[in-house]
């Protein structure tokens, strides 16, 4: 026997839409909104994780979760480490802001290099002209897990990064060789977070996943926050590589094509020296970076990061294997 | 300026990325590299039209196979508002993740393809949206420039959609045509269609209230985490980590702990360590209360006047979204509604919804991949809920795999 399902409905009309409903309270800020959604989800590893990591990096992205992680246990200190994977070729202004915000913030800081990896596993190091450590970290980071036995690691990816990312869940599950699959990601329904795993297997949270390249400057200017000096308009003697400018540092091979420059420039993103590249810029302060970006074509990972352009799928890729 | 999520419901033939992609060129938010990336593939994969579609297919196989597998995110901005677009699409798995995608919208565009009327899917898609107890429903009538830009047309699929719009649970609801290929009423009005004179869809993205459908008269607060700073200045210090689910709650509010039912008074709300007097549906802040009460994860704070229900017995719409093991009754599984974990086991399955016909199917054994049914579940401990349609937040539960740990079940609690 079959019967109908019924339910009651009120349609209204393309006219009845407008926005006279009683407004009773303030008008949230998607700021606040954002902020609010994040520290939820901080809380939640904490609430959820025996032994949960904050991966931080020097970068902006990690320092706006350093900030969310504080607000969300204040008074308390952030109940969990800040873990940094050293490629050993990183800007020294952003590990030298590393040591200083974990001091600051009486954070536990563990820093685990690419270079015992490599000496420890007898790996390849990659060499040549666009030769990079950055998916070595892949290794290092995984032997951190292992060895300290972290079940959670809060990253600072965001989804409007990268195609890739755009399509991973908050909690992503990784199973017990640190892969991502994408085909067999959990639903993520509403606000109600699956972090049960089994022993060595381990979850990566992204609480700023709705986030914008823009949100974060924001956010960053309203907090009051001081960035590592290089997000700002400096001289620095650059090489001019396929129209990228990378710092001149002897990390990189130099390749007889390029060209050594000196140039006001500034960096959008902080990874690796060898795969972050820099834009020509005058912007000094948080005011001026967040004018040039709103108007900026071009957008943050395509202007700044060669490893995503080996391949349309290069993040895809890295990411099933292990990465960030 | 405040957000607004939203989800696209319609297969690729409806042209449901070619609508998203349209949104974001017209609104200027595609970036230049990101439109030679669409160029340089529009020209290896087809005769050179650019396919605005490429720009929410992320993953290697969706490239490959030309279809999307998962629940994918946008997001872009108008001077008015800040949008998330959420591109929940599929086939096999369609249901589970439409169901993903609707469960955090406030606004759901449901796209049918003028040529073909109100089809099947639209009458699927159409049930989620209202199950989900999303908001504000936009039908768009798609590809219009496909039927002459009819007037009748477009009247005759409206009038039948509205048929089957009286048999859910929909709010509000706009029906508007649109061509996603030629940008017709997406952000610009159609010089083809002048006898439409309703909003475009954007207009409708940018003024829709969102403010009013938040829940702001139940307190409900999810305590997930007890922070105890354990410091000589702090040493008593006891405060309880969470977020409103809906309503607000006030300093000096009488208030009862749930599930236990013991009552106190909060005496500070701080936010980011700062006090606070009031805080409002979706704020995440610390509570201290009065009285030395044993309170921990997975309890919730509510206002001692308005309760929720404290039951172990609840009554469900679930969709089921394992696809390698079936729901029967008998089956145990952990619960987890707000910040509690609990385990439950399934007395019985009341009937199947089929998800077309919204015929109601008695006398089913077992639910499987996308099955929609009324269930009923015992759990372990009584957990405090609000039904769904009242307070999607606090009638939201999902249902846990034990031993595969996978999240296998949405349930709306009614």
């Amino acid at each position: 026997m079959s019967n109908e399902v019924s339910m009651s409905i009120s349609v209204k009309e393309a006219s009845d839409l407008s926005d006279q409903g009683n407004i009773d309270r303030r008008k949230p800020d998607y700021l606040d909104q954002l902020e609010a959604e994040a520290i939820y989800i901080m809380r939640e590893v904490a609430g959820q994780f025996e032994r949960p990591a904050l991966l931080f990096s020097g970068g902006k992205d990690s320092i706006t979760l350093v900030r969310l992680a504080q607000k969300a246990f204040a008074p308390g200190k952030i109940p969990f480490p800040l873990v940094h994977i050293d490629t050993g070729h990183n800007f020294v202004e952003a590990t030298d802001y590393r040591d200083m915000l974990a001091e600051k913030t009486g954070s536990k800081l563990i820093v685990r290099y690419v270079e015992d990896t490599i000496k420890a596993k007898n790996l390849k190091e990659p060499t040549g002209k666009n030769a990079s450590r950055n998916w070595l970290q892949t290794f290092t980071l995984l032997d951190t897990i292992e060895e300290f036995g972290f079940d959670a690691c809060i990253g600072g990816a965001r989804r409007d990064e990268e195609k890739a990312r755009a399509k991973e869940r908050i909690f992503s599950f990784r199973d017990e060789f640190g892969q991502w699959d994408p085909k067999r990601q959990r639903p993520e329904l509403w606000n109600l977070f699956n972090g049960r795993i089994h022993k060595g297997e381990n979850v990566r949270v992204f609480p700023i996943s709705n986030w914008t390249e823009l949100d974060v400057w924001a956010y960053l200017q309203r907090e009051g926050i001081t960035l590592p000096s290089i997000y700002f308009a400096h001289e620095r003697e650059c090489i001019l590589r396929d129209g990228r400018l990378l710092y001149n540092t002897p990390v990189i091979e130099k390749d007889p094509e390029d060209q050594i420059v000196t140039r006001q420039v500034r960096f959008r993103t902080v990874g690796d020296m060898t795969c972050t590249a820099a834009v020509e810029s005058s912007a000094a302060t948080l005011e001026e970076v967040i004018a040039e970006i709103t108007v900026s074509r071009i957008s943050e990972r395509g202007e700044t990061r060669i490893d995503d352009q080996q391949t349309e799928a290069a993040m895809e890729d890295r990411k099933k294997g292990g990465y960030f | 300026m405040d957000l607004l999520r939203f989800i696209t419901a319609g297969s690729v033939d409806d042209g449901k990325s070619t609508l998203i992609g349209r949104l974001l060129f017209d609104t200027k938010n595609i970036l230049a590299d990101q439109m030679e990336a669409i160029e340089r593939a529009s020209k290896s994969r087809n005769d050179g039209e650019i396919d605005l579609a490429l720009l929410t297919d992320g993953l290697r196989s969706e490239r490959e196979q030309g279809i999307t597998i998962d629940v994918a995110y946008k997001y872009f901005q108008t001077p008015n508002r800040k949008f998330i677009s959420i591109d929940a699409p599929g086939h096999i798995q369609y249901t589970r993740n439409m169901v993903t995608g609707a469960s955090n919208a406030d606004l759901a565009i449901i796209l049918v393809d003028a040529r073909h009327g109100v089809a099947e899917q639209t009458r699927r898609h159409s049930l989620i949206a209202s199950m989900l107890g999303i908001p504000h429903v936009v039908v768009a009538i798609n590809k219009m420039d496909l039927v002459g830009n009819s007037e009748d047309a477009f009247l005759e699929i409206a009038q039948t959609y509205k048929d089957l719009a009286d048999k859910l649970n929909i709010k509000d609801l706009t029906i508007i045509p649109v061509s996603a290929l030629n940008g017709d009423n997406i952000v610009e009005r159609s010089k083809n269609m002048p006898w439409y004179t309703g909003e475009t869809l954007l207009s409708i993205l940018e003024t829709v209230n969102v403010l009013k459908d938040k829940n702001t008269t139940d307190g409900r607060f999810s305590v997930q985490y007890v922070i105890r700073p354990q410091t000589e200045e702090l040493h008593d210090y006891r405060g309880y980590a969470g977020r409103l689910q809906s309503g607000s709650l006030r300093k000096g509010e009488a208030v009862k702990i749930l599930p236990s039912g013991t009552e106190s008074k909060i005496a500070r709300i701080e936010f980011g360590g700062q006090e606070i007097i009031e805080a409002g549906v979706f704020e995440s802040v610390t509570i201290l209360l009065e009285d030395d009460v044993d309170i921990s994860r997975g309890d919730m704070i509510v206002s001692v006047d308005n309760s929720p229900i404290v039951s172990q017995d609840i009554e469900a719409l679930v969709c089921w979204m394992d696809d390698r093991k079936t729901l029967k009754a008998g089956d145990k599984y952990l619960l987890q509604h707000g910040t509690a974990r609990t385990k439950c086991s399934v007395r019985s399955i009341e009937y199947q919804i089929d998800i077309n016909s919204y015929e109601k199917l008695d006398e089913v054994e077992s639910l499987k991949l996308n099955d929609v049914a009324r269930i009923v579940l015992r759990t372990a401990q009584p957990i405090a809920y609000d039904p769904y349609q009242q307070n999607r937040a606090n009638g939201a539960a999902i249902l846990i795999d034990e031993t595969s740990n996978v999240t296998v079940g949405a349930c709306m609690v009614e």
